[in-house]
């Protein structure tokens, strides 16, 4: 935008007819670059005051021996690595960080899976497609903690809903949904795939909107089988919506909180402890906000290795 | 000709449209710093006081208003009540105290209360002129840290065996006093898809909460989790879910789910404390009745945890607004402001006088005020360590619960508990 209004201006500066007073050049410049400025100052201050500051006394807090008495007198002592060593050898944070790893890739294996094969289905015609499409977005509108509470009643393993559901088939009745260690995670995981579908159909079905009906007529005139013409032509076509859809699913699965803290609170057990959680424990429970720190750092760098991956592929995109 | 002027005024009317928004956008860039640096000062007025507590449920913040107002028009001044959900309560006051915003009294939950005074955010209430007169020695410890009293209580609360009446007469049991004849009891009670009892081994404070009378009844102590005694009283827990008299989901409860339970007819015993009994009497067709906590040996003293809030002044610095402060403190702390209290939210009187009192009109929460006169302080022993024990505790027993031996995993709560400081 800036670029181009200031080739357009730069020849006409010294053009000899100008039919209006010769403004002062220098002025002239001046307020421009003051105007260009005004525009990316709330941008500018915003980002500083909200992203950049928060971030940069994140990462100091982690070298810091901070505790609730900084509070008052402001001092927190640098502690070179003593908060890194620390959370590094709690037998917690390679839990957390396991619980995570496997949170985030079956979430998103589940999310993606059931949101493309729903996109694909409604791009077929039939009656009601609209209706259902826009039930479907209901899990997306429940607000997470509410989700969680309602959540944490079906699965209960005495009075649950699915539990009784299932006891009608003779089967499964007194599932441990989120009362076994073992067992508990996966449910975690299954309750955020039903929330993350919506988001998943959505973007893919738009991408889906994209693709050329008339390849489609191509590949059914060629005689493509239906799983041909998807491999073929879907998945390629897609890819650049997949890659964003994955890397945004990604970065909101991997700080996952509000629904673990409402589902299970970490337990039982530590057994659905995660980073998330992990920094909230350490922060706001045990008021070791060095520790805590560390453990959002460490999110925050996972999260950026992805976000690279998602500039990456936007720009390929671009091109 | 023509085809050079069209850019000459295009971009005239370009640089008009520069100098039009050079201005609002410089205000819009001014607008934002002010709104970002005015959230910083703020003005204390000096005839309105202000009252931090976690009153945020509808009743006790209408109780609390009522309390506020009264010494409020007391005292010739106006008191503003601020609720912030209980979990909030420390770190809301600690970014008060770096933003110099504290307010004049804070109400923390009594296991907190030794983290702010540890941080030296807290004022020795003696030497404010407020007494501990007729307040049993208990008491004065559960708000005192490091032998400096900090909190005044107004009630205090512990956990009771609370029971189905009809559910215990029609089975012709009689209420279980030891470890031995609940686990009896709850057994027979046992039917369908009624538990004998429930409690909360959830994995947050209410777990540890109701974890603490089985482990100090049998001698056990929270500075040693690693000894014979607290391995024992998990280990009652244990046998008790293996009988199938306590549910699996036990570890997923607050007390607030074991209520609910209990009311639904799931359960017919169950480890509460006395803020139920509102929810309770909902329910008309209910007929309970609390008992002490049974105790492993006839004869065993049974040990509850003494829980609810204290009122603290936090140092604002401000001398003669902290000498107010205390002012409210004593009235709201007073004999009869905490007879109302106690009336209203079935809370046991700190004051002597006033739970003699109290004792008299709710003859039925008898067993709870003699409980109360037993009960421990969560943090008389370790202090402000007591958030990292009590995490390392409920990790400890939330994995005995489902299936580790409780040694071994007591064993690694020892460590964990003492590795953080």
């Amino acid at each position: 935008m800036s670029t181009t209004t200031a080739s357009a201006t730069a020849p006409a500066a010294d053009h000899p007819t100008a039919p209006v007073k010769k403004p002062d050049p220098a002025r002239a410049r001046r307020r421009r670059r003051l105007s260009q400025w005004g525009f990316i100052a709330p941008a500018v201050i915003f980002m500083v005051l909200f992203f950049g500051y928060p971030l940069v006394r994140n990462v100091l807090m982690s070298f810091q021996d901070y505790s609730p008495s900084t509070f008052f007198d402001g001092k927190a002592p640098f502690n070179g690595t003593d908060n890194w060593s620390k959370v590094f050898q709690d037998d917690l944070f390679g839990k957390a960080l396991w619980h995570t790893v496997v949170f985030t890739i079956g979430s998103l294996i589940g999310q993606f899976g059931i949101g493309l094969a729903l996109a694909v289905f409604f791009t077929k015609r039939f009656p009601l497609n609209g209706v259902l499409r826009s039930l479907i977005l209901l899990p997306w509108l429940v607000p997470m903690v509410v989700s969680g509470i309602v959540w944490r009643r079906i699965l209960d393993q005495d009075t649950g809903v699915l539990n009784s559901f299932l006891d009608t088939f003779g089967a499964g009745g007194a599932t441990p949904w989120l009362t076994s260690p073992g067992m508990a995670l996966f449910s975690v995981i299954l309750v955020n795939i039903w929330i993350g579908i919506p988001f998943n159909m959505v973007i893919l079905y738009g991408g889906l909107q994209e693709v050329p009906k008339e390849l489609y007529e191509a590949a059914s005139l060629d005689g493509a089988s239906a799983w041909r013409t998807f491999r073929s032509i879907t998945l390629p076509l897609l890819k650049p919506v997949i890659t964003v859809v994955l890397v945004l699913g990604f970065m909101s699965t991997v700080k996952i909180l509000d629904l673990i803290l409402a589902l299970t609170d970490g337990g039982p057990a530590d057994s659905t402890q995660t980073l998330g959680t992990l920094t909230y424990q350490n922060s706001f429970v045990q008021l070791d906000f060095g520790a805590g720190a560390v453990v959002g750092n460490v999110l925050i760098l996972i999260s950026a290795v992805f976000a690279v991956f998602y500039l990456r592929a936007n720009r390929s995109e671009g091109k | 000709m023509t085809a050079a002027h069209i850019p000459q005024r295009a971009r005239i009317r370009r640089r008009r449209a520069g100098r039009r928004a050079t201005v609002p956008l410089t205000v819009v860039s001014a607008l934002v710093a002010t709104a970002a640096l005015a959230g910083c000062g703020q003005q204390r007025d000096d005839d309105v006081y202000t009252v931090l507590n976690s009153s945020t449920d509808d009743s006790y913040h209408g109780w609390d208003a009522a309390t506020l107002s009264r010494c409020g028009k007391r005292l010739g001044i106006t008191i503003e009540q601020q609720s912030v959900p209980a979990a909030q309560v420390m770190t809301k006051s600690l970014r008060m105290a770096s933003s110099k915003s504290l307010p004049d009294v804070i109400q923390f939950d009594a296991s907190e209360m030794p983290t702010f005074a540890e941080a030296g955010g807290l004022i020795d209430l003696r030497t404010l002129g407020l007494s501990t007169r007729d307040i049993p020695r208990g008491i004065v410890d559960f708000g005192s840290y490091k032998g400096t009293y900090y909190g005044a209580a107004r009630t205090v609360n512990t956990l009771a065996l609370f029971y189905n009446k009809d559910t215990l007469k029609k089975a012709g049991l009689e209420v279980p006093t030891t470890w031995d004849e609940m686990r009896q009891t709850a057994k027979k009670l046992t039917q369908g898809k009624q538990y004998g009892i429930a409690l909360s081994a959830g994995g947050a404070e209410d777990g540890v909460f109701q974890f603490t009378p089985f482990m100090w009844s049998n001698g056990g102590d929270e500075s040693h989790l690693a000894s014979k005694q607290v391995a024992q009283a998990l280990d009652y827990w244990k046998a008790l879910i293996k009988d199938g008299s306590l549910s699996k989901s036990t570890v997923n409860w607050t007390q607030a789910d074991v209520n609910d339970q209990f009311m639904a007819g799931n359960a017919a015993m169950m480890i509460n404390g006395p803020w139920q009994v509102e929810t309770l009497n909902t329910k008309k067709n209910l007929d309970w009745d609390i008992a002490r906590i049974p105790v492993p040996k006839a004869g065993d003293a049974s040990v509850g945890p003494l829980g609810g809030a204290v009122l603290t002044v936090p140092k604002t610095g401000d001398t003669a607004r902290e000498k107010t402060a205390a002012k409210i403190i004593d009235c709201m702390a007073g004999e009869k402001e905490q007879i109302t209290y106690a009336r209203n939210s079935w809370m046991v009187p700190a004051n002597e006088k006033a739970a003699a009192v109290w004792r008299k009109e709710v003859p039925e929460l008898d067993a709870l005020a003699d409980q109360v006169a037993t009960a421990r302080s969560r943090t008389a022993k370790v202090g402000a360590r007591w958030s990292s024990v009590s995490l390392a505790l409920q990790s400890a027993f939330q994995s005995a619960l489902t299936g580790q031996s409780s040694e071994a995993a007591l064993q690694r709560a020892q460590q964990r508990a003492t590795s953080g400081k």
